[in-house]
């Protein structure tokens, strides 16, 4: 155990910090740029886990388990969400024949 | 006697609701036999009531039950029946059941007979209210009812706009005055804590000495009393109030209600006698309309109004004599006031009715052979209320001038030539109506007829009231004993103590009464000259008065007056506020205040396009955006 932390730190945190960045702006990105509505949730888990890295990280360095104990409730919660998000993808794919965000611009005034 | 007085009251109650739930189901002469026995049967209380205290001497007071209580501040339901209220209650009751008795004959022919009758116990019952109240509330309740009662018969025959006018009018006014007399009982009970009679007036001299606001008080309590009892300035409803029917005039507006201003002052009267200057301005005011309404009455011809302002300047005559300190004396007034005025209304009710609805007396004349028995009673009124003796207006007249001679030259100056112009416009009525040719129409004159039994025996009864009450207050210098006097000596002996006892002397008011016998007799021969002899008659509307005659016959324009300084700016300011602050102000703010919302929203809405991706941008800008914010914050 004493060596994983040391592993871990070799590398130094603004190094994580960087690349949780990284990856939570491609996530930002693939939000606003794609259409293909499972292809934008893909890019929300990545938010999502870009997040999660960054806490484990902190959570390493400064000692502390609370970070990824944090991280394992978001994994949970994550994996509730995925099954609700898709059910309603699948959904929207029966009634339209489609998972382009696109179509679904009938929520307006 | 004690647990019978709450019956007084309730019967003339229960008339109201048996005739006023049976108004169009019971027959004429179910409805005529319980309105008035009923008020009999309540008079035959009063009497026995009235002996009782006249034996023990001692007021009879019956709590019914504890009304408003709130903390240590009582108002009950209480009853009072002392000397004062039971010589009211006889003339309530007693003039009560005459008037219902002749209105049997006289709204025979009317639809709403059975209204009548209701309105008129209701009347009755809240009258009795205000006279045996043993608080100010309770006394305002019942000058509340009466108000009301008032309003509905003067206004009975609705359907005429003008007379449902004049209701209103007698409403507004008498409305002015209440808000007088309810500012006076706040002030009461600020002041002393209570609004009973029985705790106020005791601790009234002490209060007074410590600074009590008494003088505040009482000019309140009698802005009440002008409304009620029609001075000035507040007196045009009385006249205009005979639009309702004759009985509802001498019942209403001549023996009861609007002496209940003078009831008022009189059963506070140790109040008054302890505030020197309200009693002067009510010397003053009572003087005042006395004499102007009297003027006013010199050229009218309309028999009812002439009545009508002869009750203002009677009413004129009881302020002045409470204004003075006669109390006794203003009260003895009302009493012979209550008989001589009622009987001079079912009188002209009468001719009327032998007239077909004819009331101006330009159109009488000669109608003493044709209906002797009302010109005979008549005559006996007029004769009281002129003051001639041994009738019973001249004792209690007298009295009042004795007093206010006592008090100031002046008023007495202005009360004896007040009572010639009284003596002077009643005989003009009489020769007007009852001597002469005939004027009218040939239709009207084969109608001529006397009235039925029921409408006579009421007459014949108060003609001998009007003239033998006036026994009940024979003065010590005629060798009388004034009965009435001693009788009511317990009510104002507080205020005599204060008020001393300016007795004048025997010579002194043998003039007086000689000097006002011999005005009125004056007066008298003067009428008779112009009117039997000159055989003058009033000149039409159309033809031109001299100048004085023109006001008088115009009422000094004082309605006219009233509609250019009060009416019309009400109603600019009326419009003002209708047209800029009801509806730009406050319309205005409200119908923005929607409209800015509706606008608005319309603008907003279009952020809604429905086009997802534009969601997920805007989410991502504002979660940028408060990033941005905490951290230029921190």
């Amino acid at each position: 155990m004493e060596s994983l932390t040391q592993t871990i730190q070799a590398v130094p945190l603004n190094h994580y910090i960087l690349l949780s960045t990284i990856i939570f702006s491609i996530g930002v990105m693939g939000v606003l740029l794609r259409r293909n509505a499972i292809v934008i949730f893909m890019s929300v888990e990545l938010m999502l886990n870009s997040v999660n890295l960054l806490l484990t990280a902190f959570s390493v360095y400064r000692g502390d388990a609370a970070g990824q104990v944090f991280v394992f409730f978001i994994m949970a919660l994550a994996a509730a969400e995925v099954a609700v998000g898709l059910a309603i993808i699948v959904m929207i794919y029966r009634n339209t024949n489609s998972i382009d965000i696109n179509v679904l611009n009938r929520l307006k005034w | 006697m004690d647990n019978l007085i709450w019956l007084i009251p309730v019967l003339p109650l229960a008339g109201f609701v048996i005739n006023g739930l049976g108004r169009n189901t019971l027959s004429k002469g179910i409805i005529g036999a319980i309105g008035s026995l009923l008020v009999l049967i309540a008079f035959g209380l009063s009497v026995a009531a009235f002996f009782q205290i006249k034996n023990s001497g001692v007021p009879i007071e019956v709590n019914l039950f504890d009304w408003i209580s709130v903390g240590s501040f009582h108002i009950p339901f209480a009853f009072l029946v002392d000397q004062l209220s039971s010589i009211m209650l006889l003339i309530i009751t007693g003039v009560g059941f005459l008037i219902h008795l002749y209105s049997i004959g006289y709204m025979h022919d009317d639809n709403g007979f059975g209204k009548f009758f209701a309105y008129l116990n209701l009347f009755v019952f809240f009258m009795l209210l205000l006279v045996m109240g043993s608080n100010y509330v309770v006394m305002f309740i019942g000058w509340e009812g009466v108000g009301l009662c008032s309003y509905l018969l003067i206004g009975f025959w609705y359907t005429n706009p003008s007379y449902a006018d004049a209701a209103k009018k007698a409403f507004v006014m008498n409305r002015i005055g209440d808000l007088g007399f309810l500012l006076g009982i706040f002030l009461l009970v600020n002041t002393f804590g209570s609004t009973n009679f029985a705790d106020i007036f005791p601790k009234a001299p002490v209060a007074v000495a410590a600074g009590a606001p008494i003088v505040l008080i009482t000019l309140l309590l009698f802005v009440g009393a002008v409304g009620k009892s029609a001075q000035l300035p507040l007196f045009t409803w009385l006249p205009d109030a005979m639009a309702g029917p004759t009985p509802v005039s001498a019942l209403i507006h001549a023996a009861t209600m609007v002496t209940a201003g003078i009831y008022m002052i009189a059963r506070s009267n140790i109040l008054f006698t302890l505030a020197p200057h309200t009693m002067e301005v009510i010397a003053i005011i009572g003087l005042a309309t006395a004499a102007f309404a009297a003027l006013i009455a010199l050229t009218q011809t309309d028999i009812k109004k002439v009545l009508a302002y002869s009750t203002v300047s009677q009413l004129g005559y009881m302020f002045l004599g409470l204004g003075v300190g006669a109390y006794t004396g203003a009260f003895f007034h009302v009493l012979t006031h209550a008989f001589f005025k009622a009987l001079l209304f079912l009188g002209a009710g009468s001719v009327i009715h032998a007239m077909s609805g004819e009331q101006d007396m330009r159109k009488m004349g000669g109608l003493k052979s044709k209906i002797g028995i009302t010109f005979w009673t008549m005559l006996v009124g007029t004769i009281a209320i002129a003051g001639i003796p041994p009738f019973s207006g001249f004792f209690s007249k007298d009295e009042i001038l004795a007093a206010a001679f006592a008090h100031s030259t002046t008023f007495y100056v202005v009360g004896v030539i007040t009572a010639g112009l009284t003596s002077f416009y009643m005989f003009r009525m009489m020769y007007l109506t009852f001597w002469g040719k005939f004027r009218g129409t040939h239709e009207q004159e084969h109608h001529l007829h006397e009235s039925p039994a029921n409408m006579t025996i009421p007459l014949i009864v108060l003609a001998i009231l009007s003239a033998v009450a006036g026994m009940i207050g024979v003065p010590a210098v005629m060798g009388g004993h004034h009965e009435l006097g001693a009788y009511l000596a317990p009510v104002f002996e507080a205020s005599h103590k204060i008020l001393g006892e300016h007795e004048l002397s025997h010579s002194t008011e043998w003039i007086l009464m000689a000097v006002s016998v011999g005005i009125a007799l004056v007066a008298l021969g003067y009428a008779y000259s112009k009117y039997v002899r000159g055989a003058h008659v009033p000149v039409s509307d159309e033809e031109e008065r001299p100048t004085l005659g023109n006001l008088s016959y115009h009422k000094f324009y004082i309605d006219e007056l009233y509609d250019k300084i009060i009416r019309k700016p009400l109603d600019a300011i009326s419009v003002f506020f209708y047209k800029v602050v009801e509806l730009l102000g406050i319309d205005g703010f409200v119908n923005g205040l929607g409209k800015g919302t509706l606008e608005t929203s319309k603008g907003l809405r279009l952020l809604q396009t429905g086009n997802v991706g534009f969601y997920i941008f805007m989410m991502v800008v504002g979660i940028i955006a408060i990033l941005l914010y905490s951290l230029i914050k921190i």
